[in-house]
């Protein structure tokens, strides 16, 4: 039997865009208000795991060439390496630095290296939560 | 700056990540996963020598000032579990070499050594009751993967059973440290010691340490150790020996940092409660080993033996009763990785698991066969082996307090301890052999040598036992009087 599923994959279609959006906009709230990179990166992960279940893996995984397995593992390595960082600098383990900058177009801006541990964070929440939607729909 | 103490913890995390991107290239695993554990351990024997001449370290993670940030504490106690940990789990990754087989070392099987290690070593040195309980967690997910890593049908049904308890026990812990939190309003180990002084140790903080005690005791395999022999029995052999060497000794090492440090005002409930826990412990564990007849069950239950043991010097709570423990902590998880090695690779060689199917291996494999007979003298207690000066100084403190029941059990189970390997020895390694020269499996290189350094590290930390004195004596002296670790964690009051 042949699904018909049109009304889902054109949903879709709008609805993945508006949730990245989210996932981004809860990524860059979490410095100061409720999100962060675990968050940000369930809702991205989410994104990604509805695409997997609107079109079939090699769909997908044609537009995304991503083992996601190595993506968990770069977010980590990402977060540990702005932690190990700070060694460096002769700054207690952990330490986070913060400036801010002036760009054009943008203004003002602050930035911190707490930005780049979460979004180590971040790719490992997608990275982890892929993989084992994955590994359940690949079981018989 | 002394970020040095966050290494063991973060370069076995950092380097198990850059293997997952190597999982084809097996011999750079190997190399990698090798040099990690050997760096760690060179680290923590610079800390341990640090800690003599400095005195406690610690570092504040972000600068974060105690108690109110998460820090990591080096003293004598700790540094040592570290050293010995990692050496141990290099002697261990020296025998998966050339036992584990390729399928596991493609499944991530070293990455996960390196995150338990480094849950280890992490639970070792935090100074933080709730980072305690997250290294912990670090610790454990890595050895469920190892538990069931293989997929067989009995190792599912074993792991599961594994993670159950352990995911109670966890869940336990968080009440626990909720009630904590709840009644001294922090978290930090040494912050924790000052206000149960200031507050007296009342019946609801009582009833924290007990609740603390359960937790403890089901990770540490004290009287609740119903889910111990069958977990430990499922996993491949060098699995097997880094579990009964290291899971159940951070859960004694976090029973000493509870009850020498924080919970200690009301020791005639808490260390009386232990006592008799460790006694109980101790008799159950050597029925199960007398009652046992396949080798695992009997090393599984050897492991119960020692934890009772270990904790009797808990119980007894003087400054020489603490330093028989860590002798005998020491001595207990190299020898105890020995002989899971040893009876592993016997299940390796005959294909058998029961004791009386086995006979006459020591005909073919005659320094395996007195590897063995070294390691059960150890276990036993004999001089001048490593066993002996923990047993001693244990025992004289048990005379000194009075202790004579615990006295009794304990040496009482040195005889049972020797007995029951003493079975295994008689039956499978004497007598003729029913397998021909030419149908002998040989035993591969990399594990002899880990039988052999292992071997040699009982016979050095027995012949040797002079050399690490002073820093047994010193981590003895910080757990008999707290206030040193406390004044160097908050500073002088």
């Amino acid at each position: 039997m042949k699904i018909n599923d049109v009304i889902l994959r054109t949903v879709v279609k709008a609805v993945v865009f508006i949730i990245l959006t989210l996932g981004v906009y809860l990524f860059f709230a979490g410095h100061n208000a409720p999100g962060g990179g675990f968050i940000g990166g369930l809702v991205l992960g989410s994104a990604v795991v509805l695409l997997y279940l609107t079109y079939d893996i090699e769909t997908v995984h044609k537009g995304m060439p991503f083992d996601f397995k190595k993506v968990a593992a770069f977010g980590v390595l990402l977060a540990t390496g702005t932690a190990i960082g700070s060694i460096f600098f002769n700054v207690p383990f952990l330490t986070q630095a913060a400036r801010e900058f002036h760009f054009p177009l943008l203004g003002e801006t602050h930035l911190s290296t707490v930005m780049i541990f979460e979004a180590g964070v971040a790719l490992t929440v997608i990275g982890t939560l892929v993989t084992i939607i994955l590994s359940i729909s690949e079981d018989e | 700056m002394n970020n040095i103490i966050v290494l063991p913890l973060i370069i076995p995390i950092v380097t198990a990540i850059l293997l997952v991107f190597l999982r084809h290239n097996i011999r750079l695993q190997r190399i990698v996963s090798l040099v990690t554990v050997a760096a760690v351990s060179i680290i923590a024997f610079i800390l341990l020598l640090e800690v003599q001449t400095n005195g406690i370290m610690k570092i504040d993670f972000s600068g974060w000032l105690p108690p109110f940030g998460i820090l990591f504490v080096a003293d004598s106690f700790s540094m040592l579990l570290v050293l010995t940990a990692n050496i141990i789990t290099a002697i261990c990754l020296i025998y998966a070499f050339s036992t584990i087989g390729g399928r596991h070392e493609r499944m991530f099987f070293y990455p996960f050594v390196l995150f338990l290690i480094a849950g280890v070593n992490g639970s070792f040195l935090t100074g933080d009751i709730f980072n305690l309980f997250v290294c912990f967690e670090v610790m454990l997910l890595a050895s469920y993967v190892l538990v069931a890593l293989g997929g067989e049908k009995f190792q599912l049904r074993e792991s599961l059973k594994y993670v159950l308890i352990n995911v109670v026990a966890s869940w336990m812990f968080l009440v626990a440290l909720a009630y904590l939190y709840g009644t001294l309003k922090t978290l930090n180990m040494a912050h924790i010691a000052v206000r149960v002084a200031e507050a007296g140790q009342d019946p609801v903080l009582t009833t924290v340490a007990i609740l603390f005690l359960i937790v403890f005791s089901l990770k540490a395999g004290l009287l609740l150790f119903f889910w111990l022999p069958g977990s430990y029995s499922v996993p491949p052999t060098a699995v097997q020996a880094l579990f009964a060497a290291l899971l159940t000794k951070v859960g004694i090492y976090a029973l000493f940092r509870t009850f020498t440090l924080m919970f200690t005002l009301n020791a005639s409930i808490t260390h009386m409660l232990i006592g008799v826990m460790a006694g109980i412990t101790i008799v159950l564990g050597c029925l199960g080993a007398l009652s046992g007849r396949d080798v695992r069950t009997i090393a599984a239950y050897n492991v119960i033996i020692g934890v009772g043991f270990i904790l009797i010097g808990l119980a007894i709570g003087t400054e020489q009763a603490f330093a028989g423990a860590i002798y005998y902590l020491i001595h207990d998880m190299v020898a105890k990785a020995l002989l899971f090695l040893i009876v592993g690779t016997m299940v390796y060689l005959t294909g058998e698991i029961i004791v009386k199917n086995m006979n006459g291996l020591i005909r073919h494999y005659p320094l395996f066969g007195w590897i063995y007979f070294i390691v059960m003298c150890a276990l036993a207690g004999i001089p001048p082996l490593s066993g002996f000066l923990g047993k001693v100084l244990i025992g004289q403190q048990a005379v000194e307090g009075g202790f004579y029941v615990l006295l009794a059990i304990g040496f009482g189970s040195s005889i049972i301890v020797l007995y029951s390997l003493l079975r295994i020895f008689l039956a499978a390694f004497f007598g003729e052999t029913s397998i021909s020269e030419e149908d002998k499996k040989p035993i591969p290189k990399g594990a002899m040598a880990s039988f052999v350094v292992l071997a040699l590290c009982i016979i050095a930390l027995g012949l040797g036992a002079e050399g690490i004195a002073p820093y047994v004596e010193d981590a003895a002296r910080t757990l008999a009087d707290p206030a040193i670790y406390i004044e160097a964690i908050l500073g002088a009051k």
